[in-house]
């Protein structure tokens, strides 16, 4: 018959030798291995305190983002809702007032906009179904409570301050932001750039 | 020595030892959880203090928090006198180790030795040997069929083995010619020391030490893959902190048993060339005899971690059939080479 391998090993019952028989050698010979082991580099991070460095297209805690003015970009169209697979986000819609320019973007925002954290798979198909580049994924990692309730995560923590706008530059990269001006991704861009065109 | 001086002075020795057996027991099991997570390649507990230096306090917070259970088809007194007995044996054996030398104030002698007993070889035996009450009553007591088999096999084991142990004794008291402790530790000064003239002898101690203590690859008694954990299986709370401490403090009091039998006690080679007074000379003594108690400790776990469990047959096999001759015949040379004067005579005639 031909071996399918050349890993194949003939086993032989040979009777052991008296060294062998001794497993004094062998014993010793273990503990070495074990005690190399002692003086090794640990793999071990130390995780609240150390963090491993993330992959530069890491997707974890949904940022909504404003724009240079400072009014959110949202418009709660609820295309972000359709494109979820886990069913994660939900929102209501309101008309925006008159004296709220600078709060909201366009003449319709989102009321309420909830992401359950705990539903959330962090494919990022949100953030590409959003024609209004107001949802991201950022690098953050989602924190950790005790209880469900607390992992719905609303505008009070997803909205970006407009103090400390929150960096994507990681994920969004200029190659990024090129590939997405292709035809096909229009609807990814803004309002404004696509009435110039 | 005034019988006053004399008797506060033993009280504080005996104090010290306890205290500092059980400190060594105590950071034995943070050292053994280090050591564990080491071999391992992970870093073990490092949360409580610094370096984790607190988890040992943490556990037996723990140990005394948690609810104390006694099945109530157990033998109640029994249940209870068990891990008492395992823990009263573990520390009484302390008393005849020699420590270090002497000390000298104010023209009086301190020994470092809580009493020197002119058999302190039968009395340390005798005293392991009562050992193995308390796990034997623990795990028939608990009226459980894995407590007892647990029971049952730490007894056979410790029976088993205290046979080798004492024949490979045997062999060096041949060679040192005294029980007492303190004289065996005496004449190891400078690098004469027992493991060089026995060095078989030691090896059966050191194996029938680690069966003694329970320890792996002898663990048969609490092995958890068979026997859920064996002779403590009903145990909870301090009563079962009781059995495991225990444990640490026999290794403790093994490891220096190791050291002072076989390894000069608290001789150092050559320290006599640099440093003369005697007050210093025991003090380094006593810092000499524990980097021994500690590397053989450091030994006891790194075994642990290294080897696999023997199966049950395996374990007689290497008592009786392995040890047991082995030892006889260490015996027979260490005889015939201290005869080997008369042996010629005879053969030369």
């Amino acid at each position: 018959m031909q071996a399918l391998t050349n890993r194949s090993k003939v086993v032989s019952k040979k009777e052991m030798t008296f060294m062998e028989r001794m497993y004094l050698p062998a014993i010793f010979g273990g503990m070495m291995i074990t005690l190399s082991h002692f003086f090794r580099r640990k793999p071990t991070i130390k995780y609240p305190e150390q963090k491993r460095e993330y992959s530069g297209v890491f997707r974890g805690q949904h940022v909504l983002k404003r724009d240079e003015k400072g009014a959110e970009r949202c418009t709660a169209c609820g295309l972000c809702a359709v494109a979820c697979p886990a069913e994660a986000i939900t929102m209501t819609a309101a008309e925006r007032k008159p004296g709220e320019e600078n709060l909201y973007r366009e003449e319709k925002y989102a009321a309420k906009y909830e992401i359950n954290m705990l539903r959330c798979i962090f494919c990022g198909d949100c953030e590409e179904a959003c024609p209004k580049e107001a949802i991201f994924l950022t690098d953050r990692q989602v924190d950790v409570y005790g209880k469900r309730k607390n992992f719905v995560y609303g505008k009070d923590i997803l909205v970006e301050s407009k103090e400390n706008p929150i960096d994507l530059s990681k994920r969004q990269t200029p190659e990024v932001k090129e590939f997405k001006k292709q035809q096909e991704f229009a609807h990814n861009q803004t309002f404004d750039k696509r009435i110039k065109k | 020595m005034v019988f006053s001086t004399y008797i506060i002075y033993k009280a504080i020795l005996v104090l010290a030892v306890f205290a500092i057996t059980l400190l060594v027991a105590t950071y034995s099991t943070y050292a053994e959880r280090k050591i564990a997570a080491f071999l391992q390649d992970r870093i073990g507990p490092d949360r409580a203090g610094p370096f984790g230096i607190l988890q040992p306090l943490a556990d037996a917070v723990k140990m005394f928090m948690k609810e104390e259970m006694i099945p109530s088809l157990s033998n109640k007194w029994l249940f209870i006198l068990g891990p008492s007995l395992a823990m009263l044996t573990a520390c009484l054996t302390g008393v005849v180790i020699p420590w270090g030398t002497s000390l000298f104030i104010g023209g009086q002698e301190f020994s470092l030795q809580i009493t020197d007993l002119n058999i302190g070889v039968l009395y340390l035996f005798s005293v392991v040997s009562m050992g193995v009450y308390g796990i034997m009553i623990g795990g028939w007591a608990s009226n459980n069929k894995y407590s007892l088999l647990g029971g049952i096999r730490a007894s056979s084991q410790m029976i088993s083995y205290e046979v080798a142990m004492g024949l490979s004794i045997i062999a060096l008291i041949m060679v040192t010619g005294t029980l007492s402790m303190k004289e065996i530790a005496a004449q190891q000064h400078g690098w004469h020391w027992n493991v060089l003239v026995q060095p078989l002898g030691c090896l059966i101690f050191i194996i029938c030490a680690f069966a003694e203590t329970n320890r792996a690859p002898f663990d048969l008694p609490e092995c958890e893959t068979e026997l859920v954990g064996g002779y403590h299986t009903e145990y909870s709370s301090m009563k079962l902190g009781f059995f495991l401490f225990a444990e640490y403090i026999n290794m403790f009091i093994s490891s220096a048993v190791i050291s002072t039998f076989y390894f000069g006690g608290y001789n150092m080679p050559f320290i006599g060339r640099w440093i003369h007074d005697p007050n210093m000379l025991a003090v380094l003594g006593v810092v000499f005899l524990f980097v021994k108690i500690s590397f053989f400790i450091f030994l006891f776990m790194w075994v642990r971690w290294t080897l696999p469990r023997f199966r049950y047959d395996q374990l007689m096999n290497l008592g009786w059939k392995v040890l047991i001759p082995l030892s006889i015949l260490n015996i027979v040379i260490t005889g015939a080479v201290s005869m080997r004067e008369e042996i010629m005579m005879f053969f030369s005639k």
